[in-house]
C-alpha cells in the first residue's frame, strides 16, 4: 500500500456514457435514469447528490457491475464494466461487515481472494488499518463496534485490494452528526494518502461541497444529470470552511438547483391537473358560453 | 479530598457479579430435590389417584438398580449401542441434509426439484418408516439407524434452508466487490451466515433422532436403552424401567449439551 503515496495517480479513470436504464413493469417500461454521462478523473473525489429516488444509487451499482445498463457504456480505464470486481471496491450505507470474521479478517478478506499469502495479508492489514487507527480492535467481531467504527472499517476493507476507484453509497446515512463529521474528516485524510479515485453519493449536499472536487446534481423521474459543479475550496479543508462565504455560496446554489427541480416538477403536475379539470367541465367551449 | 473509590472485597465482587447464574444453579437444585421428594412420596404411599403409582419403583429402587447395571456389562453395551446408532444416524443426516440445504438455497433449480418432495416425505414421522425400513435394509441395525436418520434429517434441512433465505444480500455484494466467485461466496458468505440457523438444526435434530431411535429399538430392536427399557416391562423388573428412562434423559442432554458446546466453538462472533 506504502508505495502507492507520493506517486501520481494515474488509474481510476471511470467514464459513465449516456447511460440508461429502465425496467419492465406491468403498466411498460419504467425509465430509472435516462441519458446520464458523468466522469471521474485519476485520483479525482466526485459526488453525485439528488434526492431519494433520483437513481444517483443506480448509477454508483451499474459502475460497481451490479446493474447492467439498457443503453450506454461503463468504463473503468477503458474496460468496460461487466459484472462486480475488486478493481472497484464499494462501501455500503448499512455497515456490510462479515460478523463472523474480525475486524482484520474483514479487511483481509479482499486479500485472500486474490490469495495472496497469509504474511503478506497480515503485513497489509495491519497497514490499514493503523493508517485509520483501528488498530486496537483488530482482533474484535464488527457486533462489538460502533456504526462509525464500522464504517472504517468498511472503508478500510473496500481499499486494501488496492482498487482504482472507491465507491461509497451514502456510507454516512446512518450515522449521528457528530460522527458524520469526524467520518468526512477522515474520508479525506485517506483519499489525499492514497490518491484514490472517488464516487461518492449522498444526499446531503454540504457533506457533497465539503468533500468533493467536483459535484454532479441529479434530478428525479427519470434520473438525469441537472448539473455540474466544480467546487474550488482549497485544500486541506476544515469544518470551518462550512461557514465561509465561498461554501455557503456553493452551497445556496446547489440548493437552489435542487428546489428549482422540484418546484418545477410540482407545477407541472399542478397545471396539468388543473387543465385537465378545465377542459372537462367545459367540453371545449370558453368559460363565458358555460356561464 | 476523596481517595480512588473503596471495592468490596473480591469474593463479594464475584458473588454480586453472578448472582443470576447462583440463584438459578440453586432454584435448579431445590426444584429436582422436591421432583425426588414427590416420587418418594407418590411411590412410598403408593398413591392411586387417577394415575396409580402401585407398582411404580420408587427412587431407592431405581437407586440399587442403578447400582446393579453399573456392574453389569449388558446394560453398559445397550448405552454404548444406542450412541453408537445416534452418532452414525446423526452424523449421516448431517453430513446429507447441510450440503442439501446450501445447494437448495443458492441454486433455485435445486430448489424446485427437490422442495416438492421433501415437503411431501417431511410430515412422515421417522416411527412411520420402521416397516419399510425393514423391508429396505438387509439387517436390523441398519434400519435402526436409518430410522435415526431419517429423524434429524429433516429439522436439518429445513434449519439450514431457512438459514440460507436469511443470508443478506448485502454481504454477498460486499464479497462479491472484493473479488470473491461462486465458490468463494459459498464458503466465506452463504455458509458462515447460515452457521446460526444450521445449528439451530442440528440441535432439534439430534432430539427427534433420540425420539426415533428409542421408538425403532423398542418396535424392532435387539439391544440399545429403549430396548433395555422395554425388556424391562416385559421381564417385571419395573425399577430397570425408569432406569431405562432416565438414561435416555441424561443422554439426549448431553448430546444437547455437546452441540451447543460445538456451536460456541465453530461460531466464536455469535456470542451475546
Amino acid at each position: 500500500m506504502s508505495e502507492k503515496v507520493g506517486s501520481p495517480p494515474s488509474k481510476g479513470h471511470v467514464e459513465v456514457k449516456h447511460f440508461d436504464l429502465s425496467y419492465d413493469t406491468l403498466e411498460g417500461p419504467v425509465e430509472a435514469v435516462s441519458d446520464a454521462s458523468i466522469h471521474v478523473n485519476p485520483g479525482e473525489f466526485v459526488s453525485i447528490v439528488g434526492p431519494s429516488g433520483c437513481g444517483k444509487s443506480t448509477l454508483l451499482n451499474a459502475v460497481a457491475g451490479f446493474l447492467k445498463p439498457t443503453a450506454g457504456e461503463v468504463t473503468v480505464d477503458g474496460e468496460v464494466v461487466d459484472g462486480p470486481g475488486a478493481d472497484r471496491g464499494m462501501v455500503f450505507q448499512q455497515y456490510s461487515l462479515f460478523p463472523w470474521k474480525t475486524v482484520k479478517g474483514n479487511v483481509e478478506f479482499g486479500l485472500k481472494m486474490k490469495h495472496l499469502d497469509k504474511s503478506s495479508r497480515d503485513r497489509a492489514a495491519r497497514t490499514l488499518l493503523g493508517l485509520a487507527g483501528l488498530t486496537a480492535f483488530e482482533n474484535k467481531y464488527p457486533d462489538s463496534l460502533s456504526g462509525g467504527m464500522k464504517q472504517r472499517v468498511g472503508i478500510v476493507r473496500a481499499l486494501a485490494t488496492g482498487p482504482r476507484v472507491l465507491l461509497l453509497d451514502e456510507p454516512f446515512g446512518a450515522l449521528d452528526a457528530q460522527t458524520r463529521v469526524i467520518m468526512q474528516q477522515i474520508l479525506t485524510n485517506m483519499w489525499q494518502r492514497l490518491k484514490i479515485s472517488v464516487l461518492f453519493v449522498t444526499h446531503d449536499i454540504d457533506e457533497a461541497i465539503f468533500l468533493s472536487d467536483r459535484v454532479y446534481c441529479m434530478t428525479a423521474r427519470p434520473g438525469t444529470i441537472k448539473a455540474e459543479i466544480t467546487i474550488p475550496l482549497e485544500r486541506p479543508r476544515q469544518q470551518s470552511m462550512m461557514m465561509s462565504s465561498e461554501f455557503l455560496g456553493l452551497r445556496r446554489g446547489l440548493m437552489s438547483l435542487i428546489r428549482e427541480e422540484s418546484i418545477k416538477a410540482m407545477g407541472g403536475e399542478l397545471n396539468d391537473l388543473a387543465l385537465d379539470g378545465l377542459s372537462i367541465d367545459l367540453h371545449g367551449q370558453s368559460l363565458a358560453d358555460v356561464l | 479530598m476523596q481517595g480512588p473509590p473503596r471495592l468490596a472485597p473480591y469474593p463479594m465482587r464475584w458473588l454480586r457479579l453472578n448472582r443470576g447464574g447462583l440463584r438459578a444453579a440453586v432454584v435448579g437444585a431445590i426444584s429436582l430435590t422436591l421432583f425426588l421428594l414427590a416420587w418418594h412420596l407418590l411411590t412410598k404411599y403408593r398413591v392411586v389417584f387417577f394415575v396409580r403409582f402401585t407398582n411404580v419403583p420408587s427412587p431407592a429402587a431405581v437407586y440399587e438398580s442403578l447400582g446393579r447395571a453399573m456392574h453389569d456389562s449388558k446394560f453398559f453395551m445397550d448405552v454404548m449401542l444406542s450412541c453408537r446408532r445416534i452418532l452414525l444416524g446423526f452424523s449421516l443426516a448431517a453430513i446429507l441434509a447441510v450440503p442439501l440445504g446450501l445447494l437448495m438455497g443458492r441454486f433455485r433449480l435445486v430448489h424446485e426439484v427437490l422442495y416438492p418432495v421433501m415437503e411431501i416425505l417431511r410430515p412422515i414421522p421417522a416411527i412411520a418408516w420402521v416397516p419399510m425400513a425393514i423391508m429396505l435394509w438387509p439387517t436390523n441395525e441398519q434400519s435402526i439407524v436409518f430410522i435415526t436418520f431419517l429423524g434429524s434429517f429433516f429439522p436439518i434441512l429445513v434449519n439450514t434452508l431457512h438459514g440460507m433465505s436469511l443470508v443478506d444480500p448485502v454481504l454477498v455484494r460486499a464479497s462479491q466487490c472484493l473479488g470473491a466467485r461462486e465458490i468463494s461466496i459459498f464458503r466465506e458468505v452463504y455458509f458462515p451466515a447460515s452457521l446460526p440457523h444450521i445449528f439451530t438444526g442440528l440441535t432439534v435434530g439430534m432430539g427427534v433422532a433420540w425420539v426415533s431411535l428409542i421408538a425403532a429399538e423398542m418396535i424392532s430392536g435387539q439391544f440399545g436403552i429403549g430396548y433395555f427399557t422395554w425388556e424391562a416391562y416385559s421381564l417385571v423388573q419395573y425399577s430397570d424401567i425408569a432406569l431405562g428412562m432416565i438414561c435416555i434423559g441424561v443422554l439426549g442432554l448431553g448430546s444437547s449439551a455437546l452441540i451447543r458446546g460445538l456451536g460456541r466453538v465453530v461460531m466464536p462472533w455469535n456470542r451475546t
